[in-house]
């Protein structure tokens, strides 16, 4: 993945985000889903620095992981629309997707959840030989969950090649990470197992992929795990319909002003690599594959409550 | 035919299943060199090595999470949980993510999670539990509780080759137990097919787990005298075998559940509903309920023996039918 296809990928995901939100208030589509705005340089820093037979798990704020991942957007839109050409049928939801064929297993909406279900994918890696590196994503709130300490610590103690990256955006729903973490530097936590632990500006698209690499290299070789904290900001609110009452709007613009796609591409104006007229059309190709991935999802049948029953086993 | 524990044949089965198939394997705690808190596992990691019979730290969730992981990714990994009261601490992960796998997200997961429950040992409160009806409502989850060594290795070579989740249930009273077996393993019995332990015309008595093993001595007493005792051993309660029990109640007309867990919100409840639904015209007597006490279960043998199923009320329950 090149730097112009980065930059197309997180507009593309801010696009979607910005789009399902927009979704919600016209009641075109219900549940509930939460938005990885201004976190799209973690989900695509690290999609661009592992190999096409790596695995990777998200948190209930996955789709930017998911379609940095590769996933096909009129699938994850159908899903969000509940429809049978969604990846989980209409079943999952925002929360619960999958496709383990692009290396993707996805989250089930439990915080925390995913930490020793991307552990077991790594351990099956392991066990095969096959080289493949697992990217757990979790957040600050997941953290703090007692199945954090107990995988990091099995991890460990087998050297299993996982990536757990923690997504510090600040928040945890409401909470603000100086009222839930005693310490609030997350990747301190890893000298607890004897591994490393590397913190890293999760806003610049740059730092967080060339992290991932090196340390993904790290895991491949047998030396992982390794805990990287990406330090972000949530620019959305934590769900639909979250006024949030809890921060500041002057808080809030001074996050805009370290928007990872703005800094990303500041940056690439300046080396030459984009210019104004080239970001336009990027962003104007981003827009209407998401307007695409909407009309796909709106024209896709219903799935079929009928086939509920064959559905529960296997 | 030969007599062996029902540890030794459990032994023996998952032995048969890791020569047979490279992808399963064990996880467990203390389940290696020290064989496993019952020893059910004792001698595996000779010949297995400490990949496949892998101990874990005391981290029941984590290493719930991990199986199911490994089992999305292509293994067929064998928990083991070392007292059903345990699994609490695994309940996110079995209800969460396991039993959501294939009805969600269409993805089988090949787990097995053995574990044993039940009293009857003194170990008081909290290594005593008979958790089954914690996962009876929840969909997506298998449960097989088998009374007898055969049964239990035929249900444990199907429960490791089925693509879902299965709990599996190996009471810590049948362990010790010796049963006449065949030389040869079982062939695989496929769920939801209960057993008639034993035929009868006057009375049902439906049960699972170490309570049929129970139920089948009474139903030998009962006959000296003079009473036919109908015998259902579910021997998994997920899928439920309810046409073989809906069958044997449009006979009998009287049928008695037992179970060793507490008798409110139980599962006894819900065979007792089902089985109105399917045949209430045709009983005879309300279905009763034979089950252990709404009280933790206490440690002093006595107390333990208040709070557990009493062999003699089923006596007394049939000979007050019958009578």
């Amino acid at each position: 993945m090149d730097t112009i296809q980065a930059y197309s990928l997180m507009c593309m995901i801010r696009l979607f985000e910005e789009a399902i939100e927009r979704l919600f208030l016209e009641g075109r589509i219900m549940g509930t889903a939460h938005t990885c705005i201004g976190q799209e340089a973690v989900a695509v820093g690290t999609a661009a620095a592992i190999e096409a037979r790596d695995a990777m798990t998200t948190t209930h704020r996955g789709h930017g992981h998911f379609l940095a991942r590769g996933a096909d957007p009129k699938r994850v839109m159908a899903e969000l629309f509940g429809r049978e050409t969604g990846y989980s049928r209409g079943r999952g939801g925002s929360q619960m997707m999958m496709d383990p064929a692009i290396g993707f297993f996805g989250a089930n909406g439990i915080t925390g959840g995913s930490i020793p279900f991307a552990t077991g994918v790594a351990l099956d890696a392991k066990l095969r030989d096959t080289g493949r590196v697992t990217v757990c994503f979790f957040g600050d709130g997941a953290s703090n969950q007692g199945v954090f300490h107990e995988t990091l610590n099995l991890a460990a103690l087998w050297k299993l090649p996982v990536l757990f990256v923690v997504e510090n955006n600040g928040y945890a729903m409401s909470t603000p990470t100086a009222r839930g973490l005693a310490n609030p530097h997350i990747a301190d936590r890893a000298s607890a197992y004897g591994i490393t632990g590397v913190s890293v500006d999760g806003n610049d698209f740059f730092a967080v992929r060339d992290c991932v690499a090196q340390h993904a290299a790290v895991c491949r070789a047998g030396q992982g795990p390794v805990l990287l904290e990406c330090v972000t900001y949530r620019l959305s609110g934590h769900s639909r319909g979250d006024p949030r009452v809890y921060r500041s709007r002057e808080e809030e613009a001074a996050a805009w002003e370290n928007d990872p796609i703005l800094r990303l591409e500041t940056r690439l104006k300046a080396d030459g690599t984009l210019t104004d007229a080239t970001a336009k059309t990027l962003r104007e190709k981003a827009q209407a594959c998401v307007d695409d991935a909407i009309r796909f999802a709106e024209s896709s049948p219903l799935p079929d409550p009928a086939s509920l029953q064959e559905d529960l086993f296997a | 035919m030969r007599s062996v524990t029902f540890t030794q044949l459990i032994r023996e089965t998952l032995a048969a299943e890791l020569r047979r198939d490279p992808s399963v394997f064990l996880m467990g705690e203390d389940i290696g060199v020290y064989g496993g808190s019952f020893g059910v596992t004792r001698g595996l990691i000779d010949e297995f090595g400490p990949e496949r019979i892998r101990d874990t730290p005391i981290s029941e969730q984590a290493l719930t999470g991990v199986a199911i992981g490994a089992a999305v990714a292509g293994q067929r990994p064998v928990i083991e949980i070392m007292f059903m009261d345990f699994i609490t601490l695994a309940v996110d992960q079995l209800v969460n993510m396991a039993a959501k796998l294939h009805p969600i997200y269409g993805r089988p997961c090949p787990l097995v999670i053995r574990t044993p429950p039940g009293g009857g040992r003194g170990y008081g409160a909290t290594h005593s539990q008979s958790l089954e009806r914690l996962f009876a409502g929840v969909p997506g989850i298998k449960i097989a509780a088998p009374s007898n060594a055969t049964d239990a290795s035929a249900l444990l070579q199907t429960a490791i080759r089925d693509n879902n989740s299965v709990l599996f249930l190996e009471h810590k009273l049948l362990y010790p137990q010796r049963f006449d077996v065949e030389d040869d393993l079982p062939t695989p019995l496929p769920f939801g097919f209960a057993r008639v332990a034993r035929e009868g015309e006057d009375l049902t008595i439906v049960a699972w787990s170490h309570q049929a093993f129970v139920a089948e001595r009474a139903a030998a007493q009962l006959a000296t005298e003079g009473i036919d005792a109908e015998v259902i051993d579910l021997r998994t309660l997920c899928p439920l075998d309810i046409d073989t029990l809906a069958e044997s109640a449009r006979r009998t007309g009287r049928v008695m559940i037992l179970e060793e867990g507490p008798k409110t919100g139980g599962f006894a409840a819900e065979i007792a509903a089902q089985i109105m639904e399917h045949a209430h015209e045709y009983l005879e007597k309300p279905v009763r309920r034979i089950a252990g006490a709404d009280f933790p279960i206490p440690s002093a043998k006595n107390l333990e023996a208040a709070c557990l199923p009493a062999y003699d009320d089923i006596l007394a329950l049939a000979r007050e039918w019958m009578g």
